[in-house]
């Protein structure tokens, strides 16, 4: 938990990078408000879609420079030196990754239910948001930390992390739009299927985060 | 503390470290006992920062093992990571906190017990008790040094390894660092340091090893080497200069 709430505290004093991921959520939202036809009877998959393509999206600013900038400064190293395993260290990144996308989402739930009426502020499609931003919290810091040192991280990070989060937008896209639909009964499938690919991702990033970080 | 002077903290045996085609260290071996304090001197290149890395279990060697308290270093990284204290090139200190919250944060992630009371005594120890709650990116590149070294004292190391540790701090910077390194050898620790102030560097060891492209070329107690021999041997000479 101390990393966690260093990492808070560094980003709320420093606005790394949080800023910049709520405007981006907020403009991804509006824009698709304008692209979309939300009059037909495709309006609560469009809307699904452009929901999760915002938090992606801006969720992908954050997670390339969650660990890039621990690098640049060369406190990565720091983090490296501590006493602790090094999926310990992954699992306090991934924590306040995760922290990053659900204040995003906070913020831009609201928004997104005022434009595009549909019901986003249910506790299941909150249940969803938290568990699909989960998934790709645990893949992005993955991701960041082995890109980080690249020096194209820039496009290497979405090349690595895109492909391997398709299983969470599929999932992510389909189960709210069920939920959208009045369809919950149908959307429990899904779900757990989004759960169980946050435990095996979050595992697998668990163990291999030592190799990740070593020279 | 681990024990009396002869009491061997660290190991290497024939360590070698290879980065792509460059052989950075080659058959590295000796021992770091209880009570050193060791200066690490070679020209720039020739390899210090790679063995004190390796020391530090930041950089695993290609071939060759480093036994740290009894135990491979590799094998057992948390537990020989407990026990050493670090100063490396770029200052492990977050801009954004002020200096009592970057030394909690560590302290924390050390599991220091008394965190606030170790954070406090650090702080003083090098002289920024009174700077305690003013950011790290206000700090002048001397005093982010000193913040550098209460860091790495904050969890009572066994061996601290320092690579330039002078590096930025004015006089009063330098005898906290000097003080510090007393301290550690009075109570029984080690410590393995390099420095291009090569006054400082000869007047705080206590054996003194040079290495000359990866290869350790010298290694003998202080009082067995000239100064002049020294110095004559980092800009060139050859190593018969060393007095026996």
């Amino acid at each position: 938990m101390a990393l966690v709430w260093k990492d808070l505290v560094v980003e709320l004093r420093g606005r790394e990078f949080l800023g910049a991921m709520v405007a981006f959520a907020l403009i991804t939202i509006v824009t698709l408000n304008f692209a979309f036809d939300l009059s037909g009877s495709e309006r609560e998959a469009s809307g699904a879609g452009g929901l999760w393509i915002a938090f992606l999206f801006s969720g992908t600013l954050g997670l390339g420079r969650s660990i890039a900038v621990e690098r640049d400064r060369g406190t990565l190293e720091g983090l490296s030196l501590c006493p602790v395993p090094a999926g310990a260290i992954f699992l306090g990144k991934f924590l306040s990754n995760l922290a990053f996308i659900l204040i995003v989402q906070v913020v831009a739930l609201p928004v997104f239910a005022a434009l595009y009426n549909l019901p986003a502020l249910r506790p299941l499609v909150l249940l969803i948001a938290l568990v699909g931003a989960a998934g790709f919290a645990a893949l992005g810091t993955l991701f960041s930390a082995v890109s980080a040192s690249s020096r194209s991280r820039e496009i290497l990070m979405p090349v690595l992390l895109f492909p391997l989060s398709i299983p969470i937008v599929i999932g992510t896209v389909r189960v709210t739009t069920l939920v959208f639909q009045d369809r919950s009964g149908e959307a429990w499938p899904w779900f757990n299927l989004l759960a169980a690919f946050d435990v095996v991702f979050v595992s697998l990033a668990y163990v291999v985060f030592d190799l990740v970080l070593e020279d | 503390m681990t024990g009396g002077p002869e009491t061997v903290l660290i190991q290497l045996e024939h360590v070698y470290k290879r980065f792509d085609r460059t052989v950075a260290l080659r058959d590295v071996c000796f021992s770091i006992a209880a009570g050193e304090s060791i200066a690490l001197l070679g020209a720039n290149g020739a390899g210090k920062t790679t063995l004190l890395r390796t020391l530090a279990t930041l950089t695993r060697p290609t071939r060759g093992r480093v036994l740290a308290f009894g135990v491979d270093a590799w094998v057992r990284k948390a537990e020989v990571r407990r026990r050493v204290g670090v100063v490396a090139h770029q200052p492990y200190i977050y801009p954004e906190l002020s200096c009592r919250e970057n030394l909690l944060f560590f302290a924390r992630m050390f599991n220091v017990s008394g965190a606030e009371g170790a954070v406090e005594a650090s702080l003083r120890r090098v002289g920024l008790a009174n700077r305690s709650h003013d950011r790290a990116s206000a700090l002048s590149r001397g005093l982010l040094q000193r913040l550098n070294l209460a860091r790495a004292i904050l969890h009572a190391p066994a061996v601290l390894v320092l690579d330039e540790p002078d590096t930025g701090l004015d006089v009063a910077g330098r005898r906290v660092l000097a003080s510090l390194i007393e301290e550690q050898i009075a109570r029984g620790g080690s410590v393995i340091f390099t420095s291009h102030q090569l006054d400082f560097a000869l007047d705080m060891a206590s054996r003194v090893i040079v290495i000359s492209d990866g290869q350790v070329e010298v290694d003998r107690q202080r009082d067995t080497v000239e100064r002049v021999a020294i110095i004559n041997m980092l800009a060139g000479e050859p190593l018969a200069l060393v007095s026996s």
